[in-house]
């Protein structure tokens, strides 16, 4: 399964909707870095609002791909993480802390662009 | 006890089919939607290492209905090579995959009660239980 990846002027918009499997997340994280180099999109937003759960592998990966974004030059803001993720994942001792972060995908995009300083 | 199911775990995806069957059983036991993501990482926990360490295993299931407690018993039994140093994997960020070594400990922190048993050469049976509260 591919999630797919949309492109809105220089920002790549990401909504999650499935439960993701360990290969489907790897395969995002491939995608989504070759889709960064060929559109030269500057910001990225991935929305969490549709997954429920988020263990140690998903959040390794997510937490990897917005440090990889990073090193290409682009901004990646997660949005829309449910409050049981949010505890979830603070049980689990994962505090993903250098991850910016936003209530939706609405704050999502103030949050990128201010970041970007359009 | 109401009823007992397993999951075989030999592939990748059978970790999501585990969380899954998981969370649809802590949902009818009762369990508000924290709990149940709680139980469903949990048990995406205990199935990756099954997955990542030994190959294969299952995870089985089991409601708890004794007069007053009401709960979620969940066991994760493999025949892998066991765990060599178990204070070691206990530990907050102790990983030999790469990881971000937050699984077991991150497991006990989830649940209620935890057991592990693990002997080299022979295999690892963890239990855990949440209540309904």
């Amino acid at each position: 399964m591919r999630i797919p990846i949309l492109k809105l002027h220089n920002y790549l918009l990401i909504s999650i909707q499935i439960d993701l499997d360990d290969q489907t997340a790897i395969q995002f994280q491939e995608d989504l870095l070759n889709k960064i180099h060929g559109s030269g999109a500057t910001g990225v937003v991935i929305d969490l609002t549709s997954v429920d759960i988020i263990d140690s592998f998903i959040a390794k990966v997510l937490g990897d791909v917005v440090t990889m974004s990073d090193l290409m030059g682009a901004k990646v803001v997660l949005t829309g993480i449910q409050p049981a993720v949010a505890m979830t994942l603070i049980d689990l001792g994962i505090h993903l802390q250098d991850v910016p972060t936003a209530l939706d995908l609405e704050q999502g995009l103030i949050k990128l662009r201010q970041e970007l300083e359009e | 006890m109401d009823f007992q199911s397993c999951v075989n775990i030999k592939k990748e995806w059978d970790i999501v089919g585990a969380r899954q069957l998981g969370r649809d059983i802590a949902k009818k036991i009762g369990f508000g939607t924290v709990d149940q993501a709680r139980i469903a990482t949990a048990i995406s926990e205990l199935a990756r290492n099954i997955y990542l360490y030994a190959g294969s295993g299952k995870v089985c299931f089991e409601a708890i209905d004794d007069m007053n407690h009401k709960g979620l018993s969940i066991i994760a039994i493999d025949e892998g090579p066991g765990i060599e140093e178990l204070s070691q994997v206990m530990e907050d960020g102790f990983s030999t995959s790469g990881g971000l070594g937050a699984g077991l400990p991150g497991v006990k922190r989830l649940m209620d009660e935890f057991d592990i048993v693990s002997e080299q050469g022979k295999g690892t049976e963890i239990k855990v239980v949440k209540w309904l509260r």
